[in-house]
């Protein structure tokens, strides 16, 4: 299984991460779904796909906690018969950031949560501060899709 | 959690040297029901406990030893005792090196029968 990575900061936790909790697939992204880091993707449609949905479920959660008046719900967690999905934000200094995991039997929600909170302190430390950031534009986008899935499927 | 399983911890909790006792989930590694002294850390014991005895579990059935009814863990600064309860629980407690083990397995197989 390969981990692979657009900001180099994200490396050294993920792949501790990734052997701790013995996760499957994970991914690294901003709320709006741009994909920092990966592991466990063989194909860049499949990586696009979670990561967008994964992002839209975490948009869905954080407007269902403003409407209760709750700040955020946290994690979310999904367990199924052979795979079980961990969804959860993190704070950085290069901006918040949603991670999610996908994990077997081989492990345990327990498990990867009590290592979710250790990798979530790592990104913390390891991220450089927020560079100022333009607005996400219609023309920009797709050249950063581009080179984001260049950076991780080296195509 | 019930009122029985409650009782069942706090009598576990009582047996001298032991730091915190607690349900956990076996496939999941989540809390249930927990009392623990300041200082230790639920979440992970219950994360560890429920890996540790799958892969007991695991080793013990492929042996042929059978089911698992009791894990035993000594170290340098403290004892790891679990054991599978009904509903897929386990009881597990978190106690000083020279703790008593037979009272505090006692005092487990009771809270186990508390689950059923």
């Amino acid at each position: 299984m390969t981990t692979t990575v657009v900001e180099l900061w994200t490396e050294e936790p993920l792949v501790r991460y990734v052997g701790q909790a013995s996760a499957r697939l994970v991914v690294i992204m901003t709320p709006a779904g741009q994909v920092l880091a990966q592991h466990g993707f063989a194909k860049a449609v499949d990586l696009m796909g979670i990561a967008a949905l994964g992002a839209a479920i975490m948009a869905s959660s954080g407007a269902l906690a403003d409407l209760v008046g709750e700040a955020t719900f946290g994690a979310l967690f999904h367990a199924g018969v052979r795979h079980g999905i961990h969804l959860a934000p993190c704070r950085t200094p290069r901006g918040p950031l949603v991670v999610l995991t996908v994990f077997g039997r081989e492990t345990s929600i327990g498990l990867v949560e009590f290592f979710f909170d250790e990798f979530a302190a790592a990104l913390h430390a390891a991220a450089p501060a927020e560079q100022a950031r333009g607005p996400v534009l219609a023309e920009n986008f797709e050249a950063e899709l581009g080179s984001s899935l260049a950076a991780l499927f080296g195509r | 959690m019930s009122e029985a399983l409650e009782r069942s911890l706090d009598r576990l909790s009582r047996v001298r040297g032991v730091r915190g006792s607690m349900f956990v989930a076996a496939d999941d590694g989540l809390v249930v029901g927990q009392l623990l002294m300041e200082g230790v850390n639920g979440k992970a014991v219950a994360a560890l406990a429920a890996s540790l005895a799958r892969k007991v579990g695991g080793a013990a059935a492929a042996t042929g030893a059978g089911q698992l009814s009791f894990v035993q863990v000594e170290a340098t600064a403290g004892t790891l005792l679990l054991a599978p309860a009904a509903g897929d629980l386990l009881v597990v407690a978190l106690a000083e090196p020279q703790v008593n083990v037979g009272l505090c397995r006692l005092e487990m197989m009771r809270a186990a029968e508390a689950v059923r």
